[in-house]
């Protein structure tokens, strides 16, 4: 499926929920929606019969310095097509649904994106730092990252 | 007073395995909690090799990233630097030319023959039969000598480049190319007869660990454990890349043959298939390859457009993509990894509930996990 017939197959059933299509210099394109509304969107996503996006292949979390957004780039294993997500957040207590429930793949990549950049996921099953320790401060990947001098009183 | 047998108290014990175990394939923590031989629960702790490489991707320049990607996955290096020149390229819209590109498919498929030869040695060792693994090292050193070479490197490679590769073929390679594969191809079915059909070795895979083809899809399984579940699904042939299109070769995938479809042995076999497969691949890419210039011109000062681009191929563990944000500088913006072992990792908790503590051993080596590739 072409990505703008998909763009309004999606803008007509959630209407105002989707805001944006990001076609020019985006491969895949990006639906861009709203957080509240990202769980039926996914729901509808994966069960509809013309989309069958049923394989998330990626989660990213990108910091676009004024503010934050969490990427799905999303799969259909028997339709054969692509398409990304995304969703943009305020810098302040980024927050956002979790989709773990919709694509059971999503759990480890929004710990890492939790983990790297404190986007918070409401009702993932298991939201915890994932590939750094637990004690950390801070989330290393966002743009105003301070390197710290010590890590547990021990100069670094 | 006596209690009845069930209310006799049993305790369940929490076990640690790794991040020190030979059989978790390297700094890989699994918390076990058990009841007696019965594994309740296996959490894994992974994180122990995080060496920040998407952060690190975001200092440094496109063609500085790539002996980085090295790292990635160091038992297919070659994978990964094709797999980072091919995202590169396809977001700043450069053409390769033809010659590059089999030398790039054929240094690929080189890399997923020893790669998959070390998960085949492995995981045998791992199930207690150490002779595989002694033959599987021998034919390693072979691929090994041949990209040794190519660009003087027996592990890490940084070979591709962004545009092509650093250097044409020696002299003398194809025809190396061509004994190796005469000489390997009748191993595979030695490797059938020593061991995969091997009594022991079958009960000890078959009905281990079963992943539905809805799971395998649902949790993002990739490559030989996606196909391992019989999901007929392969990014050379369903997503086609490079001159993939130009050569034949089938999708290996399980069949259930000694146990339930999507058990260990399924995932197992596609493996030992699937080396297969790139003998054939190989033998049509040695006979096609065009002669030519083996890269094209990219400035030196590379600043690819603003733009974003995710760029998936298939890698021995799965598919390993690239999620590149570009701002117009010479560095990438954003740089995700999407590594197939860390997306593979999130099935675990799932597949080992009611297992023996031996089978976690057989789960981990059938799913072919690699840490550098994990932690990232």
């Amino acid at each position: 499926m072409e990505p703008q017939v998909l763009f309004d197959a999606v803008k007509a059933e959630f209407g105002d929920a989707v805001t944006d299509l990001q076609s020019e210099g985006f491969r895949p394109p990006f639906v861009v929606v709203s957080p509240a509304a990202l769980p039926e969107i996914a729901r509808f996503l994966r069960d509809d019969p013309a989309m069958k996006l049923d394989s998330l292949m990626c989660l990213s979390g990108v910091d676009y310095k004024d503010r934050f957004a969490v990427a799905y780039h999303l799969h259909s294993i028997t339709m054969r097509h692509a398409i990304g997500l995304k969703v943009f957040l305020p810098r302040e207590n980024p927050s956002l649904p979790s989709v773990d429930a919709v694509w059971p793949a999503a759990n480890f990549m929004e710990r890492e994106a939790f983990d790297l950049f404190g986007i918070v996921f409401e009702g993932s099953k298991d939201l915890r730092r994932i590939l750094l320790p637990e004690d950390w401060e801070g989330h290393p990947l966002r743009k105003d990252y301070r390197y710290p001098e010590f890590y547990h009183g021990i100069k670094v | 007073m006596t209690r009845p047998a069930e209310a006799l108290p049993t305790q369940e014990m929490l076990i640690n395995m790794g991040p020190q175990h030979p059989s978790t394939h390297g700094v890989l923590r699994v918390l076990l909690r058990t009841d007696g031989e019965v594994v309740v629960n296996a959490r894994p702790d992974v994180g122990y090799l995080h060496r920040g490489l998407e952060k690190i991707g975001e200092r440094v320049t496109y063609a500085q990233f790539m002996p980085f990607t090295d790292r990635l996955d160091y038992l297919a290096a070659m994978n990964c630097n094709c797999a980072w020149a091919w995202a590169v390229e396809k977001l700043a819209g450069i053409e390769v030319p033809e010659r590059a590109e089999y030398i790039r498919v054929i240094v690929c498929e080189l890399n997923r023959i020893s790669s998959h030869l070390i998960a085949f040695g492995s995981f045998t060792a791992d199930m207690g039969a150490f002779t595989p693994f002694l033959y599987s090292i021998r034919e390693r050193e072979r691929v090994n000598d041949l990209f040794e070479a190519i660009c003087g490197n027996r592990l890490t490679y940084n070979y591709a480049r962004i545009g092509g590769v650093s250097a044409d073929l020696p002299q003398g390679f194809i025809e190396k190319t061509k004994e190796f594969l005469d000489y390997f191809e009748p191993k595979i079915s030695e490797y059938n007869e020593l061991i995969s059909y091997n009594k022991i070795f079958v009960h000890r895979l078959a009905n281990v660990a079963v992943v539905s083809p809805e799971d395998a899809v649902g949790y993002g399984l990739t490559g030989p454990n996606l196909r391992g579940s019989g999901v007929k699904f392969d990014l050379r042939r369903d997503e086609p890349y490079s001159v993939y299109p130009k050569l034949e070769f089938d999708v290996c995938v399980g069949t259930g043959e000694r146990g339930t479809l999507g058990d260990c042995f399924d995932r197992y076999m596609v493996r030992i298939n699937e080396m297969r497969q790139s003998v054939r691949i190989l033998r049509q890419a040695i006979a096609q390859i065009p002669e030519g210039p083996v890269a094209t011109k990219v400035p030196r000062v590379f600043k690819p457009a603003a733009a974003e681009a995710y760029v998936r191929t298939e890698c021995p563990r799965g598919e390993t993509g690239f999620y590149v944000v570009s701002d117009g500088t010479q560095n990438p913006y954003r740089l995700k990894i999407r590594a197939g072992s860390f997306v593979t990792m999130n099935i675990f908790e799932k597949v080992t509930k009611g297992l023996m503590i031996a089978d976690i051993v057989a789960v981990i080596g059938s799913f072919d996990i690699i840490l550098p590739e994990i932690d990232r």
